[in-house]
């Protein structure tokens, strides 16, 4: 049995005299490694900025998603058949047939044509005002429903159309929504990929910041070696220090990032009327977060912080392997 | 306890300054370990230590040969041996108290169960006003009396010193050394390394003399 670990009393027998009669006061005893031997200041701000970045990141990216899956259930609910003009074909007659045909097509709730002045109004932002359809080879439009999950049968719809007014085309979008699809999945791709990067200059960050601490306080490590302590008790004693930076920044990063996205409603009613108001509320909608978003936003936190943890456990091993 | 069998020594590609070393130091032993500067002493200590690796021959520690030991093991020896070191090696941001306490924080011991035992020595080695003072204050004397102090407070199964008087005066010179035999009588194997023959003089035991790279033992 070690004689480290047994109880026992005082080393030396200093006699009654010598030793003191009053009870020893309890101490607060300094941290090991003390907290002003690390450069906390600059490594929280790092962190800080880096989980702010991939907030606005994460936060954007859900957004666009959002808004995008919420125009794709809009488009492809719905139906466009165009009726183009033919010489010797009456086109209001052909629009008529056309809606007519698309009203007898099971899954079709609603059909609208569109009439001669809509569609001028339509065209009015390419064309001016006062345009006189008689005078241009413009097709008519009708918008048709399709009830809400269920399957249409696009080939009969078509067939049937087409039977009704020849010159008539069916458009379901599908070319759109494809090029929406990959729109959204490039947002998200370049999303991930700046998250990646803001992941791996956070790992390199607390990496140099561990580096830095550990070569500031090689002397104390080297004294925690001579008294026996081992890798892992040394190596805990910086990573409190290292994982309470990493909150302390994730959670300025995150917060900032959380109150940015809860006021821009408020900023985005600012420009609202603008050409950039409008462009910004067309592509990301009401620029609000839903609540699992400010959840995505606040597990990015734990994770950035964790991220350090691990960045800085895994320097101070290999620093450690150095020291001895 | 500790055995050495033909062990040499050499830094990088430079020459053995330790060579064939074979030597068993038994528990409850005290030796001196003497020398002309530059002969090995600190090295031979920190092969003792286990913060050096011999580059031949075999060196067993507590039954333990140490080419076969790995760093967390390496650690639980260190903690069953005492070092003062020439430099002291205090934590200049912790009390003297503290400093001598740090084997029993990595112990994992509280406060309240080593705080009696650490005022004590701190009284025997003459600290006692110093106890909360921090070691950029301390004199010379007080930082290696403090370092002493941190080395024996744990009771270690071998206690190595590095001229462990050298910036002492004769009268606390003696009562350190009186430290160690206290200490060597309790139990623990002693080591001191040291040019101080008035010091080896006042105490009957084993001498360990190297010279240029070779030991040469005296009972």
């Amino acid at each position: 049995m070690s004689r480290i670990d047994d109880e026992h009393g005082p080393l030396m027998d200093l006699g009654q005299q010598e030793r003191p009669q009053v009870p020893a006061r309890a101490r607060n005893l300094s941290p090991i490694v003390p907290r002003a031997s690390i450069a906390g200041r600059a490594l929280v701000a790092v962190v800080a900025i880096m989980t702010f970045l991939a907030s606005i990141t994460t936060g954007t990216v859900l957004l666009v998603s959002a808004s995008a899956a919420e125009w794709q259930s809009d488009v492809a609910s719905e139906i466009t058949i165009q009726v183009r003009p033919a010489a010797g074909r009456d086109l209001d007659r052909d629009s008529a047939a056309a809606a007519d045909a698309a009203r007898g097509q099971p899954g079709i709730i609603e059909v609208r044509p569109f009439t001669k002045d809509e569609s001028a109004k339509l065209l009015e932002p390419w064309l001016g005002s006062g345009l006189s359809l008689e005078d241009l080879p413009v097709p008519r439009v009708i918008v048709a429903r399709v009830q809400p999950g269920s399957r249409l049968d696009l080939a009969a719809l078509r067939n049937r159309v087409t039977q009704a007014a020849p010159t008539a085309s069916v458009d379901d979008h599908r070319a759109w929504i494809e090029r929406m699809r990959s729109m959204t999945g490039a947002t998200v791709f370049a999303g991930v990929g700046i998250l990646a990067l803001v992941i791996i200059a956070t790992i390199i960050s607390v990496s140099f910041a561990t580096r830095g601490a550990m070569a500031a306080n090689r002397p104390i490590v080297e004294v925690l070696h001579f008294v026996g302590a081992g890798d892992r008790y040394i190596a805990n004693r910086f990573l409190r220090h290292f994982l309470r930076l990493g909150l302390e920044g994730g959670v300025i990063g995150g917060g900032v990032a959380m109150l940015a996205f809860g006021f821009s409603e408020s900023i985005a009613g600012w420009f609202s009327g603008t050409p950039v108001g409008d462009q910004f509320a067309a592509l990301l909608g009401t620029f609000s977060l839903r609540p699992s978003g400010y959840l995505a936003l606040a597990a990015q936190t734990v994770l950035i912080a964790a991220i350090t943890a691990w960045a800085s456990r895994r320097t101070l091993f290999a620093t450690l392997d150095d020291i001895d | 306890m500790v055995r050495f069998e033909n062990v040499g020594l050499r830094y990088g590609l430079g020459p053995e300054i330790l060579r064939d070393l074979s030597f068993v130091i038994p528990a409850h032993s005290f030796q001196f370990l003497t020398g002309p500067s530059g002969a090995g002493k600190t090295s031979l200590l920190r092969l003792l230590f286990l913060s050096l690796r011999p580059t031949r021959g075999l060196v067993n520690l507590f039954g333990h040969d140490v080419s076969l030991l790995g760093k967390e093991e390496i650690a639980g020896l260190r903690k069953r041996i005492g070092i003062v070191l020439q430099d002291f090696r205090l934590l200049d941001h912790m009390t003297t108290y503290e400093n001598v306490a740090l084997p029993f924080r990595v112990l994992g011991r509280e406060e309240s169960t080593y705080r009696r035992e650490v005022i004590d020595l701190l009284k025997w080695v003459g600290l006692g006003e110093r106890m909360d003072a921090l070691p950029p204050i301390l004199s010379g004397g007080e930082k290696q009396r403090a370092a002493i102090a941190r080395a024996v407070i744990s009771r270690p199964h071998l206690l190595l010193a590095d001229e462990p008087t050298g910036n002492v005066d004769p009268t606390l010179g003696r009562r350190l050394l009186r430290l160690f035999v206290e200490l060597n009588k309790s139990g623990t194997a002693v080591i001191i390394a040291t040019h101080d023959i008035a010091l080896m003089d006042q105490y009957e035991a084993r001498r360990f003399v190297l010279h240029q790279g070779r030991l040469h033992i005296y009972e």
